[in-house]
């Protein structure tokens, strides 16, 4: 398989996915998942001028996604699928089926949801998601960038001592 | 964040803001070099959402009237921000990329717009890296 990385991060493209994973993993292309971002090509544009010319970037709306995630799986070039949100991301896996990993790499603060790691912030509802997500096969840790540590999910939803 | 006051009228102002202690880092480099840090508002991005950094960056224009921003990377999440923030007002300036020799040439400037400012800054970034050796 092509896509090395499923990563959950709300400020989308940025820095540490581009070059804290993009470097190492050699990604040289990402596709970002979000309905909001594909239904506008002024979105569209603010993200392809984010990424290094090396790398070519591909959006699509979760149907969309869940459609062609077998053509982005046999990209034969290191790849890295990204959704803004849980939500975003358990509607692929479940659409998808061949999903094997996730990575929670930044869920910031937000109304409702209460604090697991200095960057996963979690809703009861997103806490569930992920847990079915486990539930049905699929690793989930959180990792912000590659040289920390994965934690698994029983870890993240114990949270972190103060 | 964190400001110090200073900066007489006319005189340009921008805001900074980059990964980590990046801006902070920078800024004071201005200050140890030619003690014009006041020219210049450091952000931290650190553990905000996208709304949060684009909010935060907002306040301070609004406070400080600023019309420049000095970004880290053009990937970066506060460029991203900065770019929403341009493109509803384009009398601001984003420059991403940014280092001390960029910073250095700003606060001297005499330049009579932000704009003219920020382009001239730039390039003297661009010309500050060079590489030594085989």
């Amino acid at each position: 398989m092509a896509i090395h990385l499923y990563r959950i991060d709300d400020r989308l493209i940025h820095g540490q996915v581009v070059v804290g994973w993009g470097q190492p993993l050699n990604a040289r292309f990402m596709v970002l998942v979000d309905d909001l971002v594909a239904s506008s090509d002024w979105e569209k544009e603010l993200y392809r001028m984010a990424v290094p010319p090396e790398m070519e970037i591909f959006f699509a709306d979760v149907a969309t996604a869940v459609r062609d995630h077998a053509r982005y799986a046999s990209d034969p070039r290191p790849g890295i699928v990204i959704t803004g949100d849980i939500a975003s991301m358990y509607r692929l896996v479940k659409g998808v089926k061949a999903i094997g990993s996730v990575n929670l790499g930044g869920i910031h603060h937000r109304a409702g949801r209460i604090q697991k790691l200095r960057y996963v912030f979690l809703t009861p509802d997103e806490e569930r998601q992920l847990r079915e997500l486990e539930a049905a096969g699929v690793e989930v840790t959180a990792q912000d960038v590659p040289s920390a540590r994965a934690r698994p999910l029983s870890e993240v939803l114990e949270g972190e001592s103060p | 964040m964190n400001e110090e006051q200073g900066g007489g009228p006319g005189n340009p102002r921008a805001i900074v803001v980059g990964h980590g202690e990046f801006a902070g880092g920078l800024v004071s480099a201005v200050g140890q070099i030619c003690g014009m840090a006041d020219k210049l508002v450091v952000l931290s991005m650190m553990g905000m959402t996208p709304e949060d950094i684009e909010s935060t960056i907002r306040g301070e224009l609004d406070r400080t009237g600023a019309r420049v921003i000095f970004t880290d990377l053009p990937a970066g999440s506060a460029t991203i921000a900065a770019r929403r923030i341009v493109k509803e007002d384009p009398g601001i300036v984003l420059v991403s990329g940014v280092n001390l020799a960029t910073l250095l040439d700003f606060v001297f400037s005499t330049a009579a717009s932000p704009t003219e400012a920020a382009r001239a800054a730039a390039e003297r970034g661009k010309a500050s890296l060079i590489v030594v050796g085989r």
